[in-house]
């Protein structure tokens, strides 16, 4: 078969293969990363949510708590009562006992002018009137008002709740200042991870508290713009080329928005990990199948050639024996052709010795003359006649039939051929043929054909002068024959040696041997159940040993 | 040795002529015919002992001449004579009730001896008859 052929079946089987292999495990595979990472993305998405609910709630009811706390103290004393700085003092004193939030706190009439003031800034804040200040006029106008965070005085980050008090005909302002640092905490237990990031804007996308990544206290943080935000929201966003997750709720009390950034990168690394698992898996797995559909292709392509080479042997056999039988019917017809008229002459010989025996003729001078002539041809016509019935005979033999051989008939029969040639090639045939050799059930027609080939080679392989030993032997031991024909031609190379037997292996020159004939011998005495083998050593010779079963 | 009456049937005139002579000049009753045909008719009007057939011949061959003779007179004894060297043919004729075969060129004496041997046979039968 073409080695390109085998080349491309070769191709087609592993591609068909891996392809019906591949094609599955990666649809599976990229199905259920897919609905991982679905469900995955989804929870983180969902836990972002949640973070940012929860903060937000907390970051409302501080406020709220703040809010509610002075909206107490305000409802509960009269103007005149929180007048009294040392009143307002006692007051401060006890709310900031509780909760350290409060950094100072005032009372505020309604022109603006500071009635009462307690805290670290009392010289500077005490004369200030802030009636035309923006929050002054807010609460005011609303009742409750809640500042951005602004750096003040003391450059500490902190923001004022204000709260008004309508009392009588006359309102007035009580005014907390709130160190922020509360909200920072709170808004940092949100920062999570090693790259997570949280922090609070105003409506203006200014930062309320100090983020860890996202830029100053103050100014715009480097994040995209969440101040429009009105409903709670997850979103993933590529910024500046970074990825990120962004979760952004508004506050209740405050037209603020607490935004809370994480690295999907960082929350998704079990996601990464499952992901460089199924790719691995799915890498081993591809790897495995060509892996093995390069062996199973391989051991199928080895197993197809082995078949082909049977198959050509038999071929061979078939083709062969149809040559011989073909072979066979000719010599037939040829001997049969010769033999009538080598009767007739027979006849005619015989009929002329009849007259010689009458005494008439006997008295002719040259009556001896006539006599031997008369032998001679009855000698020769017996030679003519020999040759004509192994023509016959062999003939015979070529159709395929078990029946009573004798090995050592059928060796000289095959010698008989292979003289002439043999002899003009100046090469000797010995024979040492064991006269107690049994005779054996077997095909004689194919022995001869085995015999045939293997001295032909040996004289092929001597070329000229030299010599074939022929030897039959009865091994009592294990019921055998043996026939070992030796040649002293050039021998046969070690590294040959396990070839010689395969099809198509020749070492005569392209055209003068098919390569078969050893090898056609060989299944010929495996199939008669018998065994060849061959001993060579470069320099000299080969022998060729046939054992057949005897019985 | 008894005279015994020979027909030999052949189509290749000069084997036939040269054989009848030879036969006849060892003291045997012999006829020889070119064909199948002329062996069965000659049966028919003569009596025969022992039939030489040539198993090849033109139009009725030496098998079915066999078989006819052995139907018109299972005594006779035939010796198959053949060229053609098939056992086959051999054989078949022997299981159809030859005495034996020969190939050509065959020895002389050789066929006499086979004719005497069948001879005898054919005395045995009709003794037993």
């Amino acid at each position: 078969m073409e080695k390109a052929y085998l080349k491309k079946l070769w191709w087609e089987i592993v591609i068909t293969i891996v392809i019906f292999s591949i094609v599955p495990l990666l649809v599976l595979g990229a199905v259920g990363y897919r609905q991982f990472s679905a469900s995955y993305t989804a929870k983180i998405t969902e836990n972002l949510k949640t973070l940012a609910e929860n903060r937000q709630g907390a970051l409302d009811l501080f406020l709220e708590e703040r809010v509610a706390q002075l909206v107490t103290l305000a409802g509960t004393h009269s103007l005149d009562r929180l007048k009294n700085e040392d009143y307002l003092n006692k007051v401060f004193n006890i709310i900031e006992s509780r909760s350290r939030s409060y950094m100072d706190l005032g009372v505020i009439d309604q022109e603006g002018h500071h009635l009462s003031y307690v805290g670290p800034y009392y010289s500077i804040l005490k004369g200030v009137n802030y009636k035309n200040e923006d929050w002054f006029n807010a609460v005011m106008a609303s009742g409750i008002y809640v500042s951005d965070v602004f750096l003040g005085f003391r450059k500490v980050p902190h923001f004022i709740i204000a709260v008004m008090v309508r009392e009588g005909n006359r309102n007035w302002v009580l005014r907390a200042t709130i160190d922020s640092d509360i909200l920072e905490n709170i808004v940092r237990a949100a920062q999570i991870g090693k790259r997570g990031d949280a922090f609070i804007i105003n409506g203006n996308n200014i930062l309320q508290t100090t983020p860890r990544f996202s830029g100053p206290l103050l100014e715009h943080p480097t994040t995209p713009d969440f101040a429009a935000t009105v409903a709670p929201l997850v979103e993933e966003i590529t910024f500046d080329g970074e990825e990120s997750l962004f979760g952004a709720i508004p506050l209740k009390i405050k037209k603020w928005v607490l935004v809370i950034k994480e690295d999907p990168t960082e929350q998704l690394t079990p996601l990464l990990r499952a992901r460089y698992l199924a790719g691995g898996i799915g890498l081993a797995g591809i790897l495995l199948i060509i892996l093995g559909a390069v062996f199973a292709t391989r051991s199928l392509m080895n197993e197809l050639q082995a078949m082909e080479r049977k198959k050509a042997v038999s071929d061979d056999m078939v083709v062969q024996s149809s040559k011989m039988a073909a072979l066979g019917k000719m010599a037939a017809g040829i001997a049969h052709g010769i033999n009538n008229p080598l009767a007739v002459i027979g006849e005619k010989a015989g009929w002329i010795k009849d007259l010689l025996r009458k005494e008439d003729v006997a008295q002719s001078k040259n009556f001896q003359e006539f006599a031997d002539a008369v032998n001679k041809i009855e000698f020769h016509i017996n030679r003519a006649k020999k040759i004509t019935h192994r023509l016959l005979s062999f003939g015979r033999r070529l159709e395929p039939v078990t029946e009573k051989v004798h090995i050592n008939r059928v060796l000289d029969e095959t010698i008989d051929f292979l003289e002439n040639e043999a002899r003009y090639r100046n090469i000797d045939i010995q024979t040492d043929l064991a006269a107690d050799l049994p005779t054996i059930t077997s095909d004689s027609s194919q022995l001869q054909q085995v015999f045939l080939n293997i001295i032909n080679n040996g004289i092929d392989a001597i070329g000229k002068n030299g010599r074939i030993t022929i030897k039959t032997k009865y091994i009592a031991k294990n019921d055998r024959l043996s026939i070992e024909i030796n040649d002293t031609g050039p021998g046969i190379p070690k590294e040959l040696l396990d070839k010689i037997f395969d099809p198509f292996f020749t070492t005569k020159e392209v055209g003068k041997g098919t390569g078969l004939g050893l090898s056609i011998s060989y299944s010929i005495v495996e199939k008669l159940g018998g065994r060849m083998l061959v001993a060579s050593e470069e320099g000299q010779g080969s022998t060729f040993a046939i054992y057949l079963p005897a019985g | 040795m008894d005279k015994f009456r020979v027909l030999v049937a052949d189509d290749e005139v000069d084997f036939l002529e040269t054989i009848v002579k030879r036969l006849q000049d060892r003291n045997l009753e012999v006829t020889g015919v070119e064909s199948g045909e002329a062996a069965l008719q000659l049966i028919d009007s003569q009596e025969v002992d022992v039939v030489v057939l040539d198993v090849r011949m033109p139009g009725l061959d030496g098998i079915d001449t066999l078989k006819e003779i052995k139907k018109k007179k299972p005594l006779i004894e035939v010796i198959m004579l053949t060229g053609h060297a098939s056992v086959e043919s051999g054989i078949q004729g022997m299981q159809l009730g030859a005495f034996d075969y020969v190939m050509k060129p065959v020895p002389l004496d050789e066929l006499l001896d086979k004719m005497r041997q069948a001879y005898e046979r054919k005395l045995l039968q009709e003794g037993r008859i």
